[in-house]
């Protein structure tokens, strides 16, 4: 097999159809995106620091919170995790590469031109997108500032990307899975992925058809969601939720894949109830798609629909409570090492869980008539989608880093970021449940003396976690320049799973004959 | 060396240094709750208990909490590998699995028959002693009175805090942004039913103590529904995004004696039924001139300036509108520029106001056009659209 290593220069990058090099395109591009996004929450909370405006308007502080959400969900966390998938996938199911390489390369490549077009419209006349990451109409059509369009289009372009980029993890997970892999044997990381995709190509398309049906509103003189021409501003938000709970499953379930993975690893002990982890998953994919109104519990439904959504919420609590008792048994009668994957999967169960008790409150309607729209939301949203999404994605990089360079990331440098991101994770959103409940409501740039010592410790705390990333960054570059040289297929000593069958680190071309699957255990 | 690592340091924590100071000396005084961490209590009784409610699943989540930490920082403790902890390698459990789906959904059960019963009650709009309409506007709030016997009466709610408190030159009252010019009045212990809808994007109104929140939305109208039990005065905010000033447009009720109600009432109807009469009436230049200068204080100056100037909206002063003929001028106040931040004056201000604003308008900050224009010629272009 004449195996060749890389092209030269840049057209190794824009030309490439190799998983890796398109995986490692994903991850920087995503950890850029994080830093923008970030930069943005970080102007946020600046304002916020006290009562009063003092840094910027609320015109422009409605923009940082909309392009705050939109780059972390579409640009951040969504990208990160594909970028993952690239990587991983081929390799945990003994597969030579994604089953379609060129379109592989396309639907990065349109990533960036997409979130140019997005950040492009802050620079623009009337200001960027300001009515939050929801967009919800009529605010986002009416009365959307003239880069509502870019917006629009970036929207598109992202969709695409996404839709295309879950075909070919199905395709590949579906083909090119190695002889012997059969499903109940692939590791968990992959069966999330295989059902994220599933999700991902039901409902970006509805979210395409959300941003068109704004798009022919504003120049088309469609009314879709304008009660003055027969339409409905509701419609818009059962369209957008019906693609917007989906998908906060779609940032969450790649995480819970990781954790599956990096628990028994670092417990030197098998994954527990591993057919029940797949059901579980399963389960919560499937009642995704049944309970998007709970995000709409004000909007004045019909008492039949508020209880349907209501018990169809609560509901999602048990296939997610038995992955939480799954982790913490996989944990239980191990032999329990505490490497930063290992520490920032375990601050994954503990804080996602509290995500988790917060979302069943936020679930029992008559009381979300008091939560919704508050600080309450906001706290709870970030304790999943930070330390749920954004904690497994730290615990992956640390875990597999040393896979894909061939060198060991700085141990005191990774737990000194962890226990950062930790403290300040907690000072920044634990408060923000208090304010919420005390009555203050979200995407506010001002507010009253009473919710103003908990908005400073808030505040401290997101510089704290902002400032613990640049150490995260600085750790991986040093790791890639200066670490320290690893030749063990393994790297950590109860690892298990075809990854780590392959030389570290990994050549460029991998499995270019199947591996044998009956000789390692497939997953941990 | 050493005094600039001292500086860096300073530098480093002077966020923690300015926070310990004003948590330590005070600096602002409130009567608001500070450091309240809980729901608000409420003054009706399904408030209570959508707080009760809220206090059980609290202490659930609680309870669950404990023993799934509990196992979790166990296991983490007492099996460590540096403690010599040896891996067992059992992997599944069916009994174990069945049991952890099975109890859970029971205590789901156990959260769900209150949510159910507390929700019907507070779906029950039925047999209201009085109806308000509500409706949101960018961003101000409207109260219309639907009263069965005589004329309506509405008025807008604006929010009443300076500029100067918000831009931190003047000392924060203790109900900064949590104050209006009129607060809705309802009287104690009577079911009130609000009837909610906007005029142009979404909003949400939003009392926690009266423990309403509904959404408003333009075009349709959703209804809510309150039983205060307590004489007070009760704030909220708008609770969904709506714009620029989504968080300046607070609410404010004050829930009063019966009599203390009818008397607001009445003095309200005396109040419309004497600019009813100053409709029919026509005015001198003087008195249209500061009429209108009162009103545009109110309602024009955020947007275009103390001097006319502009800002937000186009400059007032020289401006082709102001100056050019009465009858677009009356139209663009009456109706607003569509896909501008212009607003439709004429559902917000009344007739006298409408003809007193346009007078003034057309005569300061250096137009001095001359003309004057009466309540009549606006009552005339109304109904002739």
């Amino acid at each position: 097999m004449g195996a060749h290593g890389p092209a030269k220069g840049l057209t190794r990058w824009l030309f490439t159809t190799n998983h890796k090099d398109i995986g490692t395109m994903y991850l920087w591009f995503s950890f850029a995106m994080f830093l923008l996004g970030g930069s943005f929450a970080m102007i946020i909370r600046a304002e916020l620091f006290q009562p009063g405006l003092q840094i910027v308007e609320p015109e422009f502080f409605n923009q940082m919170t909309t392009m705050h959400g939109l780059v972390m969900v579409f640009g951040a966390i969504m990208p990160a995790f594909v970028g993952l998938a690239n990587w991983m996938i081929p390799l945990m199911i003994g597969a030579p590469d994604m089953a379609l390489p060129r379109m592989n390369n396309w639907s990065f490549w349109i990533l960036p031109p997409a979130f140019a077009l997005l950040a492009s419209t802050l620079f623009m006349e009337g200001g960027g997108p300001n009515f939050g990451w929801t967009f919800y109409a009529p605010l986002s059509t009416t009365y959307a500032p003239p880069s509502v369009t870019y917006f629009i289009f970036g929207v598109h372009i992202m969709g695409l990307s996404s839709i295309m980029g879950a075909i070919n993890i199905i395709a590949t997970i579906v083909n090119m899975r190695a002889p012997g892999m059969t499903y109940m044997k692939m590791p968990l990381f992959v069966w999330t992925w295989l059902i994220t995709a599933f999700l991902l190509v039901a409902v970006m398309p509805v979210l395409a058809g959300a941003v068109t049906m704004m798009l022919m509103d504003i120049h088309f003189g469609t009314s879709f969601f304008s009660a003055a021409g027969g339409g409905d501003p509701v419609l818009f938000q059962h369209v957008f939720w019906f693609f917007g709970h989906p998908e906060v499953y779609i940032i969450i379930l790649p995480g819970f894949g990781v954790v599956s993975q990096i628990i028994p690893t670092f417990s030197r002990k098998p994954l527990f109830g591993y057919d029940s982890m797949v059901y579980a998953t399963a389960s919560i994919a499937f009642l995704s798609f049944i309970v998007w109104a709970h995000h709409m519990y004000t909007v004045g439904m019909p008492i039949a629909g508020e209880l349907f959504f209501m018990y169809a919420t609560m509901l999602i609590a048990v296939p997610t409570a038995a992955k939480v008792f799954n982790w913490i048994t996989t944990m239980f009668k191990g032999s329990l090492t505490f490497e930063t994957p290992m520490l920032f999967s375990i601050a994954f169960v503990f804080l996602f869980t509290v995500g988790g008790f917060s979302g069943l409150m936020l679930a029992i309607a008559p009381a979300d008539f008091q939560y919704h729209d508050t600080y309450f939301v906001v706290a709870h949203f970030h304790y999943t989608m930070v330390a749920g999404a954004i904690f497994s994605m730290s615990a992956a990089v640390y875990y597999w880093l040393p896979k894909w360079t061939g060198k060991m990331y700085n141990e005191t440098m990774g737990k000194t970021h962890f226990w950062v991101s930790f403290v300040g994770f907690n000072l920044t959103f634990f408060p923000q449940h208090f304010v919420g409940l005390a009555g203050m409501p979200r995407r506010i740039p001002d507010y009253n003396l009473m919710f103003a010592d908990f908005n400073m410790m808030s505040s401290i705390g997101a510089f704290i976690y902002g400032a613990s990333q640049l150490l995260f960054l600085f750790n991986v570059v040093r790791t890639i320049t200066h670490g320290e040289k690893i030749d063990d297929p393994k790297v950590w000593d109860g690892a298990h799973g075809l990854e780590w069958t392959v030389p570290t680190p990994a050549p460029y071309h991998t499995f270019t004959t199947p591996p044998d699957v009956k000789e390692v255990e497939a997953h941990g | 060396m050493y005094s600039q690592a001292k500086r860096l340091s300073q530098l480093a924590l002077s966020p923690v240094l300015l926070a310990l100071t004003m948590l330590s000396s005070g600096a602002w005084a409130s009567n608001g709750q500070r450091w309240e961490t809980n729901m608000t209590t409420s003054v009706t009784e399904v408030g209570q208990k959508i707080y009760d409610l809220h206090m059980l699943v609290f202490w659930i989540c609680v309870a669950v909490g404990v023993v799934v930490f509990g196992f979790l920082f166990y296991s983490v403790f007492a099996f460590r590998k540096s403690k010599g902890a040896k891996a067992s390698s059992f992997h599944e459990n069916t009994t174990v699995e069945i049991a952890w789906t099975i109890v859970p959904f029971l205590i789901l059960v156990v959260m769900a028959w209150p949510a159910t019963t507390t929700l019907i009650e507070i779906y029950d709009t039925d047999d209201a002693d009085i109806d308000i309409l509500v409706t949101g506007y960018q961003w101000k709030w409207k109260y219309e009175y639907i009263l069965p016997e005589g004329d309506n009466i509405s008025f807008f709610s604006n929010l009443l805090t300076d500029k100067s408190e918000i831009y931190n030159t003047a000392e924060k009252g203790s109900n900064y942004l949590l104050e209006v010019d009129e607060p809705m009045v309802i009287p104690v212990d009577k079911k009130v039913r609000f009837l909610i809808t906007a005029n142009d994007v979404l909003h949400a109104w939003w009392v926690p103590a009266l423990a309403v929140k509904k959404d408003a939305i333009p075009g349709f109208i959703n209804e809510s529904w309150t039983r205060a039990e307590e004489i007070g005065v009760y704030r909220g905010q708008c609770a969904e995004l709506c714009g620029r000033d989504h968080g300046y447009m607070p609410i404010v009720v004050n829930v009063v004696e019966q009599g203390e109600y009818d008397q607001w009432l009445a003095g309200k109807q005396a109040e419309a039924a004497e600019i009813k009469e100053l409709m029919a009436q026509t005015f001198s230049m003087d008195e249209l001139m500061q009429r209108g200068k009162g009103v545009y204080t109110r309602s024009c100056i955020a947007c275009h300036g103390a001097n006319g100037e502009g800002g937000v909206g186009k400059a007032i002063a020289g401006s082709p509108i102001a100056t050019g003929e009465v009858a677009q001028h009356i139209d663009v106040m009456v109706n607003g520029v569509a896909g501008t931040a212009m607003q439709a004056f004429g559902g917000q201000l009344n007739d006298v106001e409408l003809a007193a604003v346009v007078t003034y308008t057309r005569n300061a900050f250096g137009n001095n056009m001359g003309d004057k224009v009466q309540p009549i010629d606006i009552y005339n272009f109304k109904k002739g659209q």
